[in-house]
């Protein structure tokens, strides 16, 4: 169904002595919104660029649609980058930035006229062709780099952080609107961030990457709900770890020793890392765990355990809660229902959790 | 306090104020030493001179002369035909340096090759000068050099004493006048921007085209000015490596000042020129704006 677009085998970058990508292998599918996530210097940016064709390989295979894109120079490709600064050429205006790889297409006057209006259409800036592109604000040049991309329908649209530079509100609200885009124009796109939130939201696909390498490769949920490693866990979201020791295997799994929490036994699709040793720790996301304000509420499991933080965020409320016989707190964080209390720092708490949500890692 | 105390104090911590105190010590040496040497030149031009005695009597008759006498004609038109080709020469030449400096060159070594660019204005202007006769001369260092190589017969002539000579002096002193400019231009260019070029299509070549060279045009158009306003009123080099034949206009002034004691005639020449090298500024500087989009 889903065709193979793109295929990094053993994808190796070096700058000198600097590994940048240590044999990256992963497939990104046609039409697919596809996420590039990690820390700075984690290799994301030059990955991107490597797909773009700004940085050879030092070794392994970039293929795209099939094709080996070794000595294949960036203009020959059909990608289509925007770039983090946008690159808006300051001597044009926004029509002539818009137009400025159609002109190769041999198209008429008129013809690429129609296509830039177009392109600026879909991208909510009609009308804006005579624009200096000096006079653009932040947002608009984010989108005159978009217009000038897509309007040449690249196989692959190549976005290098285009949402760092915008404030809080219109990033989210670009965020929105790339991703309504993606699915109306059914154009791959991948994007690099270090934004996991912006990452969550809007691809189909993440590649956590850490040192050159990717760690992870999954979609949103699972990326969330199934880390594959501590590191990855700590990157995305909030996650509470919990020292644990490992028992024997029982009959319904895994059977670990949670500090705090008691005897589990757990699945093996929850330690992604296999078994090693005896002393471990298991994570457990903040809304995985619920703060039980009346006696008569059940839950799976309940732990005891005193409220030593409160943070109000208006629709949630954060509590760290230290639990009994342990000493770091674990947060959970709680929908403020209406006719829910906000419990107080220093009140006991009954805290409900369920085995199902724990990843035991390494 | 009074009220106008309170109000010129407030003027004299005013941004306007300020300004007007930064600026004043170059205002008033501009005053004395350009816009009143300037002010006396027009005056001049419009008298008449009787041996030392300056004849205080409006005449347009210096201006008559200056326009209309072949001698004055043909030196002028000598004096743009250098500029123009000196000017032609060192931009076009000065342009490759600049690219080679700003994109070739790692970042950390840049500083030192502005600076052994400057190098050789070190020494004086004349003595520069003086060394290219020597290079250029009957029994320079090119022409021993290409004896002894063989590959000429007798000495080469057409090098020394004409406007040749004045050409490739000049060229060479103005050669980092125009690099610089040309280097600021290309150093402010986003070099996404060359990326984003390649990344629509354009090959390396047809990228800097359409991107680099239409960015770079403010340098060049300021390296163009720079060496063209200049050189037209140049009076060192036509008479060290001119001769006869590469005589330009300030040669002349100079004459009619110093010589022949016509210093109205000298100056109406020299505000002719200067006419001449705003107009063609002007012309160069519409041009581009209506041609090239260049915004300075």
């Amino acid at each position: 169904m889903t065709r193979q677009l793109i295929e990094l085998d053993r994808v190796e970058k070096n700058y000198g002595e600097v590994r940048a990508l240590t044999g990256v292998s992963a497939e990104i599918r046609e039409g697919e919104f596809f996420s590039l996530l990690g820390p700075s210097g984690c290799g994301k940016t030059t990955l991107l660029r490597t797909i773009a064709g700004f940085e050879d390989l030092s070794g392994g295979q970039l293929r795209i649609d099939g094709q080996d894109m070794r000595g294949v120079p960036a203009n020959k490709r059909p990608t289509n980058m925007v770039f983090q600064s946008y690159a808006i050429f300051p001597h044009l205006s926004v029509g002539e930035n818009v137009g400025f790889g159609l002109r190769r297409k041999g198209l008429g006057r008129e013809a690429m006229a129609r296509e830039v209006g177009q392109a600026l259409d879909m991208v909510g800036l009609g009308g804006y062709e005579t624009r200096a592109s000096h006079a653009l604000s932040g947002g608009q040049r984010q989108r005159v780099a978009l217009a000038r991309a897509l309007v040449l329908k690249p196989r692959v649209l190549l976005l290098d952080e285009p949402l760092s530079a915008l404030d809080k509100k219109l990033r989210e609200q670009m965020q929105v609107e790339l991703r309504k885009l993606q699915r109306q124009v059914g154009i791959t796109f991948i994007l690099v961030t270090h934004d996991q939130e912006e990452a969550l939201i809007m691809s189909d696909r993440i590649a956590v990457m850490f040192d050159g390498g990717i760690a992870q490769l999954d979609s949103p949920q699972v990326l969330y709900r199934r880390p594959v490693s501590r590191r990855v866990a700590e990157f995305i979201g909030v996650m509470n770890f919990l020292d644990a020791s490992v028992g024997g295997n029982g009959a319904d799994g895994l059977e670990v020793d949670v500090a705090g929490l008691g005897r589990v036994a757990l699945d093996p699709a929850q330690c992604p890392e296999g078994r090693s040793g005896t002393s471990t720790v298991v994570g457990l996301r903040p809304e995985t765990m619920t703060i039980l304000f009346d006696t008569s509420e059940k839950a799976a499991r309940v732990a005891e355990g005193s409220v030593s933080e409160v943070v109000y965020f208006g629709d949630m409320t954060y509590y760290d809660v230290t639990l009994d016989g342990v000493a770091a707190p674990v947060t959970i964080s709680m929908r403020n229902l209406p006719g829910r209390p906000v419990l107080d720092r220093g009140a006991r708490a009954r805290v409900g959790w369920d085995a199902g949500a724990m990843v035991l890692f390494r | 306090m009074s009220s106008s105390d309170g109000a010129f104090s407030r003027w004299r911590h005013s941004e306007g104020a300020q300004g007007l105190i930064l600026v004043s010590p170059t205002f008033l040496y501009a005053l004395l030493l350009l816009a009143a040497p300037l002010a006396t030149i027009v005056a001049i031009s419009f008298w008449t001179q009787d041996y030392l005695v300056m004849i205080r009597e409006f005449t347009l008759a210096n201006y008559i002369r200056a326009w209309t006498e072949p001698l004055f004609q043909t030196l002028m038109l000598r004096s743009v035909v250098i500029a123009v080709i000196v000017t032609a020469a060192t931009v076009l030449l000065a342009f490759p340096i600049a690219y080679y400096v700003s994109f070739n060159v790692r970042p950390e070594r840049k500083a030192l090759w502005i600076f052994l660019i400057t190098i050789p204005f070190w020494t004086s202007y004349l003595l520069r000068v003086f060394l290219w006769k020597v290079i250029l001369g009957y029994n320079g260092v090119l022409n021993s050099g290409l004896l002894g190589l063989g590959l000429i017969d007798e000495p080469l002539t057409f090098i020394l004493y004409n406007a040749n000579a004045v050409v490739i002096t000049l060229a060479h002193a103005w050669a980092p006048f125009a690099i610089l400019p040309i280097f600021v231009a290309l150093e402010k260019i986003d070099r996404a921007l060359l990326e984003a070029g390649q990344d629509l299509g354009e090959s390396r070549f047809t990228t800097f085209l359409r991107v680099t060279l239409p960015l770079a045009m403010p340098g060049v158009v300021a390296a163009t000015l720079i060496v063209f306003i200049p050189t037209i009123g140049d009076y060192v080099t036509p008479k060290l490596v001119g001769g006869p034949d590469g005589a330009m206009i300030s040669n002349m002034i100079q004459l009619q000042f110093m010589k022949l004691n016509n210093g109205p005639l000298g100056a109406a020449l020299a505000i002719s020129g200067m006419i001449i090298v705003t107009a063609i500024s002007l012309i160069f500087l519409w041009l581009n704006r209506r041609y090239l989009k260049v915004r300075q």
